[in-house]
């Protein structure tokens, strides 16, 4: 199972955001710097918050912004966000978050394996604590299983 | 036996679900397809499922339904899961 591409420029250390929008908007525009998406997909992430409520914070600290495939993805990729101080998505158990983990998909269904892998990452509980005091991004790829380009 | 898991562009959150429930069905020594969905579409693909799991946000949008819809917390304890799923299917 392979985790889609983290490169150096789509990760962002001790990031400060005072909201939740702009922490997705941050998580977006890390993706749009690695090529992985266009800057207007970070506005389709913010638009399934905006639709769906903060379910995007799928464990305590973690968010995992997204929005579906489409053409503002060019191609597979994640961006990892970390806040200077958390921010509240509004969610009732796993607020407030720390890391935010952005993900670009270009095709539904080739998606799962991509998926797998993060969720192989993150099912050791420790992953967001240590990732939310990475104080580089070669130790946010070390955490997260990359090997740094 | 047929699973789904719902979020709102059915590849995120739902996929998630999809694996880590998969996970939780493997360690119950338990079979069942999982099938990921977004929630616009969770009448067609549920309609014959005998579990629905999710976060609380979609829980209104699901709605009625004859399979027990089970809500998920942190998507990543599999404890959390296994629970649920048991208590659902015991």
């Amino acid at each position: 199972m392979s985790l889609p591409p983290l490169p150096e420029s789509a990760i962002d250390i001790g990031a400060f955001a005072a909201d939740w929008r702009a922490a997705v908007a941050l998580s977006g525009a890390a993706l749009a710097r690695s090529g992985a998406a266009k800057p207007a997909y970070a506005a389709e992430m913010i638009r399934m918050i905006e639709d769906h409520g903060p379910y995007v914070v799928i464990a305590p600290g973690l968010a995992l912004a997204h929005a579906r495939p489409g053409p503002q993805v060019i191609t597979n990729g994640l961006s990892i966000v970390t806040l200077s101080e958390p921010v509240r998505f509004g969610h009732a158990h796993n607020d407030p978050v720390r890391v935010v983990l952005g993900l670009a998909i270009s095709e539904a269904g080739a998606h799962l394996a991509a998926v797998a892998a993060v969720a192989n990452i993150f099912n050791d509980s420790s992953a967001i604590d240590q990732l939310a005091e990475a104080t580089s991004a070669a130790e946010v790829q070390q955490i997260m299983g990359v090997t740094p380009s | 036996m047929k699973i789904v898991t719902i979020c709102g562009a059915g590849i995120g959150s739902s996929g998630v679900l999809k694996v880590n429930a998969e996970r939780a069905l493997r360690a119950l020594d338990l079979e069942a397809t999982v099938v990921a969905a977004d929630v616009s579409n969770v009448r067609v693909i549920a309609a014959d499922a005998q579990i629905i799991l999710t976060t609380q946000e979609f829980v209104e949008t699901i709605g009625k339904t004859n399979a027990d819809v089970v809500v998920i917390v942190n998507l990543f304890d599999t404890s959390e899961l296994k629970h649920k799923l048991e208590d659902a299917l015991g």
